[in-house]
């Protein structure tokens, strides 16, 4: 679906900036909106996506999983085939395009799991843009290697160390860069979040997820699937999926939020499952706040899913019931992590581990006729601290 | 005609507004506080709700708003607040929040308890006229000015919208940037506000950024009003907090005073 005049998908979305952003958000929408229809950017967006990116990412029949699980044929869209490991390059080199033709310099980018500040990093090289990353001190902790990667590719890490020290503080510091550099400075949000056009244009570089699966997986069985199933943080590599299949009103979609600690204790960030609606960076979507309307702090075992917001399309998906949300606490998800690992010897990034076991349980459930298709968001080779924390395993 | 627009109907002076968090250092301090900034000359005090994630805001303020709700300051505690003040004090006072803490406490009854409170007037950072047709409607029915901001990006169209609906005075945001001290304000801050005031005769004031007796007189020499907020936030941490407050607040009536007679 397309959002209206004003960004609003049903009664989510909009822009609620600072004024001195607003003349900003109509350049970036007026030059997104030639771009939209110019077939020289795609071109280029495509031969880059094939020949940097490496896509088009495999649909892995996954046989393993499948056998283990015992119902539903389970396929993996491999987005942690991309390069630089998950989804989030999609966009990054979408919006690095765009930022290039409309003469910024300079880029800012925020980043939670530190995928999107990698890939962010990534682009920018290739591009010869400068390029800042602000982390959570949180995560910058728990995702060093990714800080690493980040500095070695030749951005400036920004280390957050207010409030909850996490995503939402890394928006919150990047959207102040932006407001003060705005005249050569271009925001690369990571997600399908923030005031519009980011929501609709993130969405439009991520559904290349969406239009691969569904010509691979008719190659592949003849057929579209029974299920798609997706993990949702700010909700783009879910609503990248999604998006070609939202028409097929047979083909059931679902996203999976992170439960953390339970969704009772508190400490989760489970969104659209336990959430209100509101107003936080920039748009109207559901949101975790407390009765006087503050952001709560979360919780998750992955960084790229600790976001007390979510994308308005997705909140919109949730109302129409189009889209089934769902939740997968951080034990769970640490069980699908090993699942893949063992049955398939493919280590998920701990954000895409929500979905497969959310998934495996489903399979299991199903008849062998049906199919799931799983995007597989990233690789989980920056987790590998934190599992082995959890398992109590010293590396 | 409300009792902002008196403040600029007098016509004698250029309006000093002061900017406190409520609830920084403590809510105590914030009833203290207040009645002394009358005092010692500000002719508005905009009274800032605590938000947790105050994205306009540089370093001072949102410490000081992570402060004040770690002290507990709610919504509620600052219409509360407002009531009491009101037995002391008859100057204009502003709310400036963000939209969220408006929207859960529900819009009508945030603005039909603010006003009731004796608050006069209502600034939403993150809340552009675009998106500002509810709040609008409900607060100027209700009799709360809906203060909207321009800033340095503004291009003449959006200057239009701004000024038509504005209410009170149009606050313009003197850098592109967060609240917070800077050496320098923008250089062309003379121009800016002469293009504006080509097509409005609603008053406007400069904040974000002012620090100095030196910075206020010189923007008080163009534009109507100016607005101090993180340095008397920074003075507020210190240890003679009112006495510095109201000598500083003091220095700042005199240099605006000293650039209306020149
Ligand atoms: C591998 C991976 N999957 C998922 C996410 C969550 O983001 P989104 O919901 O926007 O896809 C992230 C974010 O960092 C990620 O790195």
């Amino acid at each position: 679906m397309q959002p209206d005049k004003k960004g609003y998908f049903g009664e989510y979305g909009g822009r609620f900036v600072p004024e001195t952003l607003i003349p900003v958000l109509d350049e970036l929408e007026a030059n997104y909106r030639v771009l939209k229809n110019d077939a020289a950017f795609w071109g280029e967006f495509e031969s880059l996506s094939r020949d940097y990116s490496g896509r088009p990412t495999p649909l892995y029949d996954a046989e393993g999983m499948t056998g283990h699980c015992g119902g539903a044929r389970i396929f993996l869209k491999r987005e942690d085939l991309a390069h630089t490991g998950a989804h989030k390059i999609n966009n990054a080199l979408g919006q690095g395009l765009l930022a290039r033709k409309m003469g910024k310099r300079r880029i800012i980018a925020e980043t939670g799991a530190g995928q999107h500040g990698v890939a962010t990093a990534a682009v920018c090289a290739k591009l010869g843009l400068k390029c800042i990353v602000y982390m959570g001190e949180e995560d910058v902790r728990r995702q060093a290697l990714n800080v690493f990667r980040m500095k070695l590719m030749g951005a400036e890490v920004k280390t957050v160390c207010g409030g909850s020290r996490t995503l939402k503080d890394a928006i919150n510091e990047a959207i102040r860069d932006w407001v003060t550099n705005a005249r050569d400075s271009h925001y690369l949000l990571g997600s399908v979040v923030g005031p519009s056009p980011y929501p609709r244009m993130v969405r439009d570089f991520q559904s290349i997820i969406g239009k691969e699966a569904r010509k691979q997986i008719k190659d592949k069985t003849g057929r579209l699937p029974d299920y798609i199933v997706a993990c949702v943080g700010g909700g783009s590599n879910a609503i990248g999926i999604y998006h070609p299949f939202l028409k097929d009103e047979e083909i059931r979609l679902i996203g999976v939020e992170a439960a953390g600690k339970g969704l009772k204790s508190g400490m989760h960030a489970a969104t659209l499952v336990a959430g209100s609606t509101g107003i936080l960076h920039g748009t109207r979507s559901y949101l975790l706040q407390d009765k006087e309307g503050q952001i709560k702090q979360t919780h998750s075992i992955s960084a790229g899913l600790d976001y007390p917001g979510v994308g308005p399309e997705h909140s919109f998906l949730k109302d129409s019931g189009r889209v089934k949300y769902v939740a997968v606490d951080d034990g769970q998800a640490l069980e699908g992590f090993r699942l893949l690992c063992r049955t398939e010897g493919i280590m998920p990034a701990m954000e895409s581990a929500h979905a497969i076991y959310y998934a495996a349980k489903l399979a299991g459930s199903l008849n062998r006729d049906e199919i799931i298709v799983i995007n597989l968001s990233g690789r989980g080779d920056k987790d590998i601290d934190i599992v082995a924390e959890a398992m109590g395993a010293g590396l | 005609m409300s009792c902002i627009d008196d403040v600029f109907k007098k016509k004698r002076k250029k309006a000093l507004i002061a900017y406190v968090t409520v609830g920084y250092p403590s809510i105590e301090a914030t009833i203290k506080v207040v009645p002394m900034l009358a005092e010692s000359g500000c002719d508005i005090v905009e009274l800032g709700i605590p938000f947790s994630d105050p994205m306009a805001d540089g370093a001072t303020i949102q410490q000081a708003s992570f402060c004040a709700r770690q002290n507990g300051t709610t919504p509620k505690h600052c219409i509360e607040l407002v009531r009491q003040l009101r037995q002391e004090v008859s100057i204009p006072l502003v709310f400036m929040t963000y939209y969220n803490p408006v929207f859960k406490y529900g819009i009508e009854k945030f603005c039909c308890d603010s006003v009731e409170a004796g608050v006069n007037g209502i600034i939403v950072p993150d809340m552009p006229p675009d998106e500002g047709f509810e709040l609008e409607t409900i607060s100027h029915k209700q009799g709360l000015d809906l203060i909207y901001l321009l800033a340095p990006t503004s291009t003449a169209e959006r200057i239009e919208m701004v000024v038509r609906r504005s209410r009170g005075f149009i606050y313009l945001v003197s850098v592109t940037g967060t609240t917070g001290a800077r050496e320098s304000l923008t250089t062309d801050l003379g121009e800016l506000v002469t293009g504006i005031k080509k097509k409005t005769s609603k008053p406007i004031c400069v904040g974000f950024g002012i620090s100095t007796p030196q910075q206020a007189e010189q923007v008080a020499s163009v534009a109507d009003g100016v607005i101090v907020g993180s340095q008397i936030i920074k003075l507020m941490q210190a240890k003679d907090n009112f006495k510095s407050v109201c000598g500083f607040v003091k220095e700042l009536r005199q240099a605006i005073d000293r650039a209306w007679s020149s």
